[in-house]
């Protein structure tokens, strides 16, 4: 290398170093991430005939996956249900978040993240599998009120319904809401707390005016975490929902994989992406809404 | 107590967490077909039934093949990524990363959906190639969030160092940032796979006629006798998985103290 | 004393990072066997420059002469120069010994020389013995050690050192200043010192280049750039200076007169004052340890000006006074060294202050 190595390329092609360090993965993430995105984008306007995709411009697939009943029940659902679950999966896992930053020996917090994280990477499937039998008609639940007695008949409102699928959910992605709340807790410096107290307000103000505020952020992106993903579930709601707790990601399944009809299953795969974009950006409008404040 | 009714809550959280992990070795040693209470009697049977099922078997080798091609692909690329973002600044940065790191929040679905419309219009037929495809596809997030805290907390001073004291940019990186960084790959290269051992969705569209691991289960779940032998397989891989955990965690703690910085917690 | 020859030569070195001016034209040579030192506050290119002597940096324009060689064809690897970073960039997953020996890798060294040179190397800077130690195992001053060995190993023709003494506490910087002092009378070799911290450039450098904005202000040795700055910028970077408002009478050759506010006039030497016009509205400077307080009894100076003390601060060696100068409309600031039958005076106290013209510095 005559002109010189490393001070050459440091100096003149920092950009052209870090896009040919990147390139390998971009060129992946182009092709086999926004390629097919982009495609079944565009089968969303095609329209379908048997066996084969005809290439005519339409908005028919979207007017069937907006008015017809049958579809707009289901996106409607997925939508309360991930709302449901989010919020049940934010409040709950915010206690926990908090005392894990707060009151656990620093020693030890990671041990309890680490015991927090392991439901979330042990076996999907069999995990909302076992849900069922616990919420099912001859399952833990039933069969253990039946044993001690406080039930006459195993409770049938517990399973194959919205609400199943609203508990199943909340268990899978109870890490995913505590991780962020807890990382957003921890940046907060303690002696702003001191200080919120020191200059006479209560413990319970002091959490309100100073560290909710500041946890914020971490509850925001709890809430796009939970969210995004559940919107789409397809195990979930296939095992324990019945047929009252279909979701979208079952209604796509069902287009792709048995009715074969690709056009209509891309408009309602693209619908639900932008139902999950426009709430996100509503959460992140009120987030800074709510920060306007104190935030940037 | 420290935390007080916090704890008592954060207990109770983690036992409503750890709630289904903890039936599942309880149905796979009880020798009822039912799953329910009350427990009937101990056994080793469903266990003994994985030995003699063949087709559990292929769907084992197919997800291993999977796994381990998806641990090695997703952790050199998110090598790539994961330097680029932390050491250099160039145009269309956040643009390109943001994509990379897409499916992390795209619904799982959605990505199945996309690469199956691809491939079936590029003639490609679906086997483990394109169940792994998509693995390597949602592993690199994972895997670049993990190695960029390990390129991050590396100092660029170290690099500049060894340069100084003669060496090329190449054993720079041989002899400098791979054994700092190594913890981090190791690290990454489980949790890939433990997330593609473990991915249903994608495997389910792409798989074609060969069936995954999840794949088999999910079939299983329609047919109830089948079901204590499926709680046996869960107790093996729910051990397995907490191995591998332990494992990657261990990898993981071990490069933050080498590099001397800060735990910030756990993998996300 | 002969001049040495020149080891680092600057010409008219410029760089740019986007639009952003680092350097703006630096001329500059640094001798060989040296103790050089670029001094400035943070921000100013000191450690820029530096990078660009290293090869880490490469320059917009003008040339880096390396021992009379073109840097700009030599790669970074290969210059004859080693650095020791601010961070030290001890290597966390080797040993002591490991990261000392790193540079003789290339060298083709049997394992017998190696261990000697390396063993020659810590005991160069007092860590024998540590050999075998994990280098995160170490102390600062340690591992600051270790940077320095691991970089003269090699054997460089000039050692670069980039604000090397800022992370220890102030015990130990004091300690590691001295026993950089004597590390490089024995070695022999260029050091090149990036600092901010003056008091640490004046102690140490044979040479100190004060650096503001991409610029060097000023370059000389301690003494002069202490008694002598160029510019109230310069004057006002090293130690304390006081500033008084002077209107310039005449300008001869030889020096020229001033009328200063609160001191009235006097006569300033050539050296000190750069030639200007006549009737020009300046500024003049003096240390604060060139006033003196005159004591009761203390027989009179040739020049003096009353005033009132408005604040003490003392420093057990010294106690430093604001006085306010009959006639100017800020106080200054004199030291004074306490010894006895020199009481401490309260605040209030009217005092005569004794001055001379030879300490003062003119600036245009």
């Amino acid at each position: 290398m005559t002109s010189g190595g490393m001070p050459r390329r440091m100096g003149r092609s920092e950009a052209a170093s870090g896009l040919a360090m990147i390139s390998p993965t971009a060129s992946y993430a182009i092709l086999l991430l926004a390629a097919p995105l982009a495609l079944i984008f565009i089968y969303s306007f095609l329209t379908d005939g048997y066996l084969e995709i005809i290439r005519t411009f339409t908005f028919a697939n979207y007017i069937e996956a907006w008015t017809n009943e049958l579809y707009r029940v289901v996106m409607l659902r997925s939508l309360m249900v991930a709302l449901a679950v989010t919020a049940a999966t934010v409040l709950l896992a915010f206690p926990v978040a908090y005392f894990v930053s707060f009151y656990v020996d620093p020693s030890r917090k990671s041990l309890w993240l680490f015991l927090i994280t392991i439901p979330f990477w042990t076996s999907y499937l069999i995990r909302v599998f076992l849900w069922k039998v616990i919420l099912g008609y001859n399952g833990v639940v039933n069969s253990g009120l039946l044993g001690l007695g406080i039930i006459s008949e195993p409770l049938q409102w517990i399973n194959y319904n919205v609400g199943a699928v609203v508990v199943t959910l909340a268990h899978a992605y109870a890490p995913f809401a505590i991780l962020p709340i807890f990382v957003a807790l921890e940046k907060i410096d303690r002696s702003l707390l001191e200080a919120g107290q020191d200059l006479g307000e209560s413990r319970f103000m002091t959490f309100l005016r100073v560290t909710l505020p500041l946890a914020m952020p971490g509850v925001v992106a709890a809430v796009l975490i939970v969210f995004i993903p559940t919107i789409g579930d397809f195990v979930t709601p296939q095992l324990v929902g019945g047929p009252e707790g279909r979701m979208v990601a079952n209604l796509i399944q069902l287009q792709y994989l048995k009715l074969d009809n690709y056009p209509l299953g891309s408009a309602i795969a693209v619908s639900a992406m932008m139902i999950v974009t426009v709430a996100s950006l509503f959460f992140l409008y009120l987030n800074r809404r709510y920060l306007r404040g104190p935030g940037s | 107590m420290r935390g007080g009714w916090f704890k008592v809550y954060a207990l109770v959280y983690l036992v409503f967490l750890y709630a289904p992990i903890i039936l599942l070795p309880m149905f796979a040693f009880n020798d009822a077909t039912v799953i329910a209470f009350p427990l009937s009697g101990f056994s080793t049977k469903w266990f003994a039934a994985l030995v003699d099922d063949p087709p559990l078997h292929d769907a084992v080798r197919n997800s291993l093949i999977i796994a381990v091609t998806t641990a090695i692909l997703s952790t050199t690329l998110a090598v790539f990524a994961a330097r680029a973002s932390t050491r250099y600044r160039f145009p269309g940065k956040a643009g390109l990363m943001g994509l990379i790191m897409l499916p992390l929040v795209l619904p799982e679905i959605i990505v199945a959906v996309s690469l199956l419309s691809i491939l079936l219009m590029a003639r490609i037929e679906l086997s483990i190639l394109t169940v792994i495809l998509g693995h390597v596809l949602i592993c690199t997030p994972f895997c670049i969030a993990i190695l960029s805290s390990a390129f991050q907390s590396l100092d660029r001073s170290l690099e500049e160092a060894a340069y100084d004291l003669g060496e090329t940019p190449f054993s720079t990186f041989r002899l400098i940032i791979l054994p700092l960084v190594m913890p981090g790959i190791i690290s990454s290269l489980l949790i890939s796979f433990t997330i593609s051992l473990d991915e249903f969705i994608i495997a389910f569209f792409l798989a074609g006629t060969e069936a995954t691991l999840p794949v088999y289960i999910f079939s299983q779940f329609r047919f109830p006798q089948a079901v204590p032998v499926i709680m046996a397989l869960g107790t093996i891989l729910v051990c397995l998985s907490i191995l591998l955990l332990s494992i990657a965690e261990f990898f993981r703690r071990r490069g933050l103290a080498r590099s001397g910085a800060k735990d910030t917690g756990g993998f996300l | 004393m002969t001049v040495k020859p020149t080891m680092i030569e600057f010409r008219d070195v410029q760089k740019y990072y986007g639009d952003y001016h680092a350097l703006r034209g630096i001329n500059a040579s640094i001798r060989a066997g040296e103790f050089f030192s670029l001094l400035g506050p943070s921000g100013c290119g000191k450690t820029t420059l530096l990078r660009t002597i290293a090869g880490f940096e490469g320059i917009s324009s003008g040339a880096v002469l390396i021992d009379g060689k073109d840097a700009a064809q030599i790669p970074a690897n290969k210059r004859p120069t080693n650095m020791v970073f601010q961070s030290y960039a001890i290597f966390p997953h080797l040993t002591v010994e490991e990261n000392v020996g790193f540079g003789l890798r290339r060298a083709g060294l049997d394992k017998a020389e190696m261990g000697r040179r390396v063993g020659d190397a810590l005991a160069m800077v007092g860590l024998t013995g540590f050999g075998k130690r994990a280098a995160h195992a170490l102390s600062g001053g340690q591992r600051q050690r270790v940077a320095l060995a691991r970089a003269l190993i090699l054997k460089p023709k000039v050692l670069l050192l980039d604000e090397p003494l800022s992370a220890l506490d102030k015990k130990m910087r004091e300690q590691m200043q001295m026993e950089l002092i004597k590390l490089q009378r024995q070695v022999g070799i260029t050091f090149i010192l990036v600092t901010h911290d003056q008091e640490e450039a004046l102690v140490m450098s044979d040479r100190i280049a004060v650096m503001f904005e991409g610029r060097i202000a000023q370059l000389d040795d301690p003494e002069t750039l202490y008694r002598r700055p160029k510019t109230r910028q310069v004057a006002d970077f090293i130690g304390t200076m006081n500033f008084l408002p002077a209107t310039v009478l005449s300008d001869t050759p030889d020096g020229c007169e001033v009328e200063v506010a609160g001191l009235g006039r006097c006569r300033i030497a050539a050296d000190q004052a750069p030639p200007g016009g006549n009737g020009e509205e300046t500024t003049v400077g003096f240390r604060p340890e060139t006033l003196t307080i005159l004591y009761d009894g203390q027989a009179a100076a040739a020049r003096e000006t009353p005033g009132t003390v408005e604040e003490v601060v003392y420093y057990g060696d010294m106690t430093y006074y604001d006085v306010k100068l009959d006639g100017v409309r800020a106080a200054v600031r004199l030291s004074m060294r306490n010894v006895p039958g020199r009481p401490v005076l309260d605040i209030g106290t009217r005092a005569r202050v004794a001055w001379s013209p030879d300490a003062l510095v003119l600036f245009r």
